[in-house]
């Protein structure tokens, strides 16, 4: 066959391939695999928002909405912000429902970014920002953060990767795939650097509610930042509603109204049958989300004890659904122990460098499963870690 | 009591948690969940362990059935004296005192309808101050303790995703 790879537009050649990718394909072929590599609750959408959505389609809601997403919809997200993080949005002009917050992310990126301008992506991170921003013909400017820091981007760190062309920060807290946490301090020793540089934020607030030690703080709220912030949100992980893609991005209408113009030409609306369901989930979801926020904290207790106990040093994650702990004594590379784990055991976790080479010498574990499946892979990771210690014993000996 | 309804929410869901995966779960120590746990079973507000089991899968044909019982309650201990005559018999899986139009609700287990026909006729609707019975017999079970019957609970995720 011809190779047509030619007529490929070079910005989408420049991507790297994902690293998840060729680790999917090997876990497909396999049967009996316990997964800890997903990045999805483990739940089904509460039956009461399900319920919305079919019943949306049996009253015949099956038409376009307007580009910015059903009104009655976006009021409920304006009062859920101010809920949530203490900030009033005009439903009118400061709101914009999008196809999940992926999308809110390549709008922003392409709604603000002139060819050559940088975007400050803090690594590890998940795996969209530094394409949208390639594919936005601007340049992705990794920032590490590190396990001694928690994770927390450092604003001496941040200062350093900062030049004449920077343009986007991104704060995605709670993080995938580290499970850290910026609280108000944290992003309160950022503020000055980011005013100073005429930065604006891209703020990935997705796990939000999955903080485990005292209330999320969106780095909107601080003095001064609203207008600098493009705070995106949305239901796929709070309410268990992954294939909905319903996020929204809140901000200053200008910036708002840039990215609907995007929007509009290129995805109309998002589904009117997920819209729906996104308000049953904002008006009556509360009760269901606790539930499963309680569930994953029990989760995230024993696996980070189990890992400990296992012999892998684990920084304690204070948000999301994922472990990111360290395999720096088993010797291996992250590819190379995911790899072995699980030809050899069947348990699938994420090589760390899949997000951001700060990562490498690290796996992401989701413990988004149920209890009897963490404990499983817990014990098959043991006998794994043993073995392969014992190999390294036997080969200095 | 905080820590103990804690304890007993995550057991109605699996009475298999081991007390060490409940004391990391809960942050508490593992002998002090241990100890909540006898104290309870001792008082009885933990009565017992049960296994929710689908029997149809094994073939099993054993029928259950749900009997509408109406009592003439008794001077002194009203409904209580006759309950307790029903529930004494180890085919009757619950008894419940009911508002509404009958009096207690009985379930009973049995290998065939005939042998829950027996029951009815033989030793329950023959009890004194048992007015009437309806008896209605489970076609198929959907769900029971929060657990789905036919549809098992299956992992529909992709295996790896970013």
């Amino acid at each position: 066959m011809n190779s047509m790879k030619h007529h490929i537009a070079n910005s989408v050649k420049s991507i790297p391939p994902s690293g998840i990718r060729k680790f999917f394909d090997l876990v497909t072929q396999m049967d009996g695999v316990i997964s800890l590599g997903v990045g999805e609750p483990d739940f089904v959408t509460p039956w009461h928002i399900r319920e919305a959505g079919c019943y949306s389609l049996e009253r015949g809601y099956t038409m376009y909405t307007s580009n910015q997403g059903l009104l009655e919809l976006r009021e409920e997200i304006a009062a859920y912000e101010k809920r949530r993080i203490g900030i009033g949005y005009s439903p009118e002009k400061e709101v914009l429902v999008t196809v999940g917050v992926s999308e809110a992310v390549d709008l922003a990126m392409r709604a603000l970014l002139e060819p050559g301008d940088e975007v400050l992506v803090p690594e590890p991170s998940f795996v969209s920002y530094a394409p949208g921003a390639t594919l936005a013909y601007g340049t992705a400017v990794p920032v590490p953060t590190y396990d001694i820091d928690q994770y927390r981007l450092r604003p001496d760190i941040l200062s350093r990767y900062i030049t004449p062309r920077s343009k986007i920060l991104v704060l995605a807290y709670p993080n995938n795939p580290t499970g850290g946490v910026m609280y108000e301090e944290d992003l309160e020793a950022l503020r000055d650097i980011i005013i100073e540089n005429d930065l604006l934020v891209i703020s990935d607030e997705i796990y939000s509610e999955l903080s485990y030690y005292g209330r999320h703080v969106s780095i909107a709220s601080l003095p001064g930042m609203k207008d600098r912030t493009i705070m995106m949100n949305g239901f796929s992980k709070a309410f268990a509603m992954t294939g909905w893609r319903i996020g929204y991005a809140c901000g200053h209408q200008d910036i708002i109204g840039a990215m609907t113009k995007i929007h509009q030409y290129t995805i109309m609306c998002a589904s009117i049958m997920g819209q729906k369901a996104a308000i049953e989930a904002l008006r009556h979801g509360e009760t269901e989300m606790r539930k499963m926020v309680d569930n994953y904290n029990y989760r995230r207790k024993l696996i980070l004890s189990g890992l400990q106990e296992i012999g892998l040093d684990c920084f304690e994650p204070r948000g999301a659904f994922y472990c990111f702990p360290s395999i720096k004594t088993s010797g291996m590379s992250s590819e190379d122990f995911c790899e072995k784990l699980l030809w050899e055991e069947k348990v699938a976790v994420v090589p760390g460098n899949a997000f951001g080479a700060s990562g490498d010498g690290h796996i992401r574990c989701c413990y988004a499963a149920s209890i009897s499946n963490i404990e499983e892979a817990l014990e098959r990771m043991d006998r794994f870690l043993r073995r392969h210690k014992e190999i390294r014993i036997s080969k200095i000996v | 009591m905080e820590l103990e309804k804690r304890i007993l929410h995550l057991l109605e869901n699996n009475a298999r948690l081991s007390c060490k995966a409940i004391a990391t779960m809960l942050d508490e120590d593992e002998t002090k969940i241990k100890s909540i746990i006898e104290q309870m079973e001792k008082q009885k507000i933990i009565l017992g362990y049960n296994t929710i089991i689908n029997w149809e899968l094994l073939g099993n044909d054993g029928v259950t059935a749900m009997i509408d019982v109406k009592v003439t309650p008794e001077r002194e201990v009203g409904f209580n004296s006759v309950a307790e005559k029903i529930y004494r018999y180890p085919e009757v899986r619950c008894v419940y005192l009911m508002s509404g139009t009958y009096d207690l609700s009985v379930v009973v287990n049995g290998e065939s309808m005939k042998d829950i026909a027996w029951f009815v006729s033989h030793k329950l609707s023959t009890l004194d101050h048992v007015q009437s019975t309806v008896t209605h017999f489970i076609l198929k079970r959907y769900k029971q303790e929060n657990f789905i019957f036919e549809e098992p609970e299956e992992d529909k995720r992709l295996v790896v995703s970013p």
